[in-house]
């Protein structure tokens, strides 16, 4: 019924648009040159009013009704969901649905196939009068705008407003989808905090959130300590970095203050190619090869490494991160003017005096801004750890033993079958949170950096 | 400013003047610059002598910039230019392959169109040089270099309760100076500016004027302008580029009052360029 509606809208509105269209070239005559907007305006405006309104009341009929249906049925049937709890009202409903529109009942009997017709019944009726409502409105908003086709009308403004609101609107979808996916964030975050005392989670050093689904289950007590995982998800980013920031920063320098052209032009896109490699790829290449290149190379020297250690995710994860060190730092490197360059030259210093007395101090915040972007990818990293670095809430620093990370830890918390309000799979949304604030943070430093920092040279 | 010639004089019987007598510092044979296969440079031949002002004019983009890049090899940095001929700083020729191009510059120094101090202090950037080139053997020596340096262009009593500030908090025309500072702070011999004033308001560009007046005493100075009124203030002697060819250089005075050439002729009375 939906699509039906929406493709007798369309094609009213291509209609609505070439009428619109010659009916303004008929008003205009043989003086369309003085007229206020050209006919394909008017054809527009036509279209607008032909689609827009009807579609919009379309939309929130749709979420409406089915509530609507759903209300009516439950008064009607009152006394069979009287003292049944919501989820076993939910059921009801669902199976009435099923019923009604021709799917799988799981607990059919007879009450509930007769609130299947009543649903029937209800939709049959919603689907005329929304048909006609939206018809109605369809035609009122033609005639409207087939009104307005005058020789001064100001179609083209109207066209340019409705555009406007049409850019408002979807960036305002953008801003409302992260507003309500913080919001969601903090609900729940705080529904958490309700069963897990805060300091307990934020400074518990022991984390094991089994609890147990059933009150016999036995070693699932439930500890929600997030320590062992901030302080697993920082010795993995330190390892990250001081792989990346070397050398990223050291290949920034050689690409654009040594490479020659021909170099630079086949490096830069090679470095992009590292960046475009799905991080589910450098995960078993950090599982398969490093993990294992690690633990025999430790095993030569006499040292235990688990094959599952922080040091082998850290170092792949460092090398996912070093495209991303690189070329920001090349662009900071490269923003400091080559009149610097220049005027050192001119006092006889060499290249590399250059760069380590004039260029990097005047690039230090905009490279210290790069590697901070490049920490909170590292922080946000989870498909690499969760290959690579163990599910063990071990609290070390030690890189060559198992350690488990924020990342990590969300995943598996909501990995299989959960109850949904369990503090288990609630924890999940609090680690987000953390996650959340601390690479809100930040990213808001390394902009703020970065921001002054182009000032000072424009 | 140098002894007037008379007219009707030639280039060459200038050349003996008041000026032309000074000792050649540096000096160009059949210089040919090619940026890539576009030759920018065509055979030039011009001697700058020691203790004067020379200034190169000439209408945009007839190589004077390129020219005098070439003189401490500047355009080593430009990867597609290639320099042929000669370039004599003293007895050695500058492009021979075991010169230091480091040394070089450091003897040879630079300042550029526009102020392009180091975002550091004030010190920091007169220091740079010395520091660089190992010159202070210790704090004092140091100091007392930097100090100088600002003294001898004319910056330390505006700056001197402000050492420690940026560089580039500075106005334009003090940046200039400070630029000049820092050129100077390496003790070259030769000094190449490149419209050092371009940048700057009357009042700053006189006080360049002034600066560069006084520091022909000690160093050989290169000046590029498209200001004849700035060539005849401060140059004793001025070379006219057109078109990649040295057109004519002499006495500042005989190149103003009585060129020879006729492009000459037509660029300083302003008819082109
Ligand atoms: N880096 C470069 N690459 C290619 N060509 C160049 C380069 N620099 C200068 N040229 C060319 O060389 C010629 C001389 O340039 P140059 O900069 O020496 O002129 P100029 O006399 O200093 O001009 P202006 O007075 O405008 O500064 C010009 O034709 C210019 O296009
Ligand atoms: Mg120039």
């Amino acid at each position: 019924m939906f699509s039906t509606l929406l493709a007798v809208l369309v094609i009213a509105a291509i209609v609505g648009y070439f009428a619109a269209r010659n009916r303004a070239y008929a008003v205009a005559g043989d003086k369309l040159h003085g007229m206020h907007s050209l006919p394909s305006f008017h054809g527009a405006n036509m279209a607008i009013w032909v689609a827009i309104p009807a579609f919009l009341v379309m939309c929130v009929w749709a979420v409406v009704s089915p509530r609507v249906i759903d209300g009516m049925v439950l008064s009607q049937y009152s006394d069979a969901v009287a003292g049944l709890s919501t989820l076993e009202v939910n059921s009801f409903l669902r199976d009435a649905r099923a019923i009604a529109f021709g799917g799988i009942a799981s607990f059919p009997n007879p009450e509930r196939e007769a609130a299947a017709e009543t649903i029937s019944a209800l939709a049959f009726a919603n689907n005329v009068i929304m048909a006609a409502v939206i018809v109605t409105i369809a035609v009122c908003g033609g005639l409207f705008a087939w009104g307005r086709i005058t020789y001064r009308a100001r179609a083209r403004h109207h066209v340019e407003g409705a555009l406007k609101i049409l850019l408002m609107v979807c960036s305002a979808v953008a801003i409302m989808t992260t507003i309500g996916i913080v919001m969601s964030l903090i609900f729940e975050s705080i529904r958490f905090f309700g069963k897990v005392p805060f300091q307990e989670f934020l400074f518990g050093l022991h984390w094991s959130p089994q609890t147990a689904l059933r009150a016999d289950q036995v070693g699932s007590s439930g500890a929600f300590g997030a320590i062992p995982l901030f302080v697993g998800t920082l010795l993995i980013t330190v390892i990250a970095i001081s792989v990346a920031a070397p050398v990223g920063l050291l290949a920034a320098i050689y690409l654009s203050d040594y490479a020659g052209p021909k170099f630079r032009a086949v490096a830069k896109p090679v470095l992009e190619i590292l960046a475009g490699v799905p991080t589910v790829v450098y995960g078993f290449f950090a599982a398969l090869t490093v993990a294992p290149f690690f633990r025999n190379t430790g095993e030569s020297m006499g040292l235990t490494v688990s094959s599952e250690s922080a040091l082998a995710a850290g170092v792949v994860m460092g090398i996912m991160i070093i495209p991303f060190v690189s070329s920001l730092s090349d662009d900071v490197i490269n923003a400091v003017p080559q009149s610097l360059r220049d005027g050192s030259a001119g006092l006889g210093a060499t290249k590399s005096e250059t760069i380590r007395k004039v260029i990097l101090p005047a690039a230090l915040p905009g490279i210290v801004s790069a590697l901070l972007l490049a920490v909170s990818r590292a922080i946000g990293e989870t498909m690499i750890v969760v290959m690579a670095a163990g599910l063990a809430a071990n609290l070390t620093i030690n890189p060559l033993e198992a350690v488990t990370t924020v990342t990590v830890q969300i995943v598996t918390l909501l990995v299989g079958d959960q109850e949904f309000d369990s503090a288990k799979t609630l924890a999940a949304f609090a680690l987000g949170l953390v996650l959340f604030c601390v690479t809100l943070c930040l990213n808001f430093v390394a902009l703020r950096v970065v921001q002054k920092y182009r000032e000072q040279y424009d | 400013m140098s002894k007037k010639n008379e007219n009707g004089k030639s280039a060459a019987e200038s050349g003996n003047g008041a000026n032309g007598d000074r000792r050649i510092k540096m000096s160009g044979r059949k210089v040919n610059v090619f940026y890539g296969s576009k030759q920018a440079l065509f055979d030039v031949d011009l001697d700058i002598r020691e203790n004067n002002v020379t200034a190169l004019i000439g209408p945009s983009g007839c190589g004077k910039s390129t020219f005098l890049r070439c003189l401490n090899r500047m355009n080593d940095t430009i990867d597609v230019c290639k320099v042929t001929g000669e370039i004599k700083l003293d007895e050695t020729d500058i492009y021979n392959s075991d010169v230091d191009v480091v040394e070089l510059r450091a003897r040879v120094g630079m300042v550029f169109q526009k102020p392009n101090p180091f975002p550091k202090s004030i010190f920091e950037n007169i220091a740079y040089g010395p520091r660089i080139h190992g010159m202070a053997r210790n704090k004092a020596e140091l100091d007392e270099t930097v100090v100088n340096s600002l003294k001898r262009a004319g910056l330390y009593e505006e700056v001197k309760d402000r050492l420690d500030e940026p560089g580039t908090g500075l106005s334009g025309g003090q940046q200039q100076r400070l630029c000049i500072a820092r050129a100077i702070a390496v003790s070259p011999e030769v000094i190449l500016m490149d419209e050092p004033c371009s940048a700057l308001d009357p009042i700053a560009t006189a006080k360049v004027e002034e600066l560069i007046d006084e520091l022909r005493e000690n160093y050989t100075i290169v000046i590029v302008t498209h200001s004849m009124q700035q060539a005849a203030r401060v140059s004793q002697r001025t070379a006219f580029f057109h078109l990649g060819i040295l057109v004519e250089e002499g006495d500042t005075d005989q190149i103003f009052t009585n060129p020879k050439d006729e492009r000459t002729q037509d660029y300083i009375t302003g008819r082109f360029g």
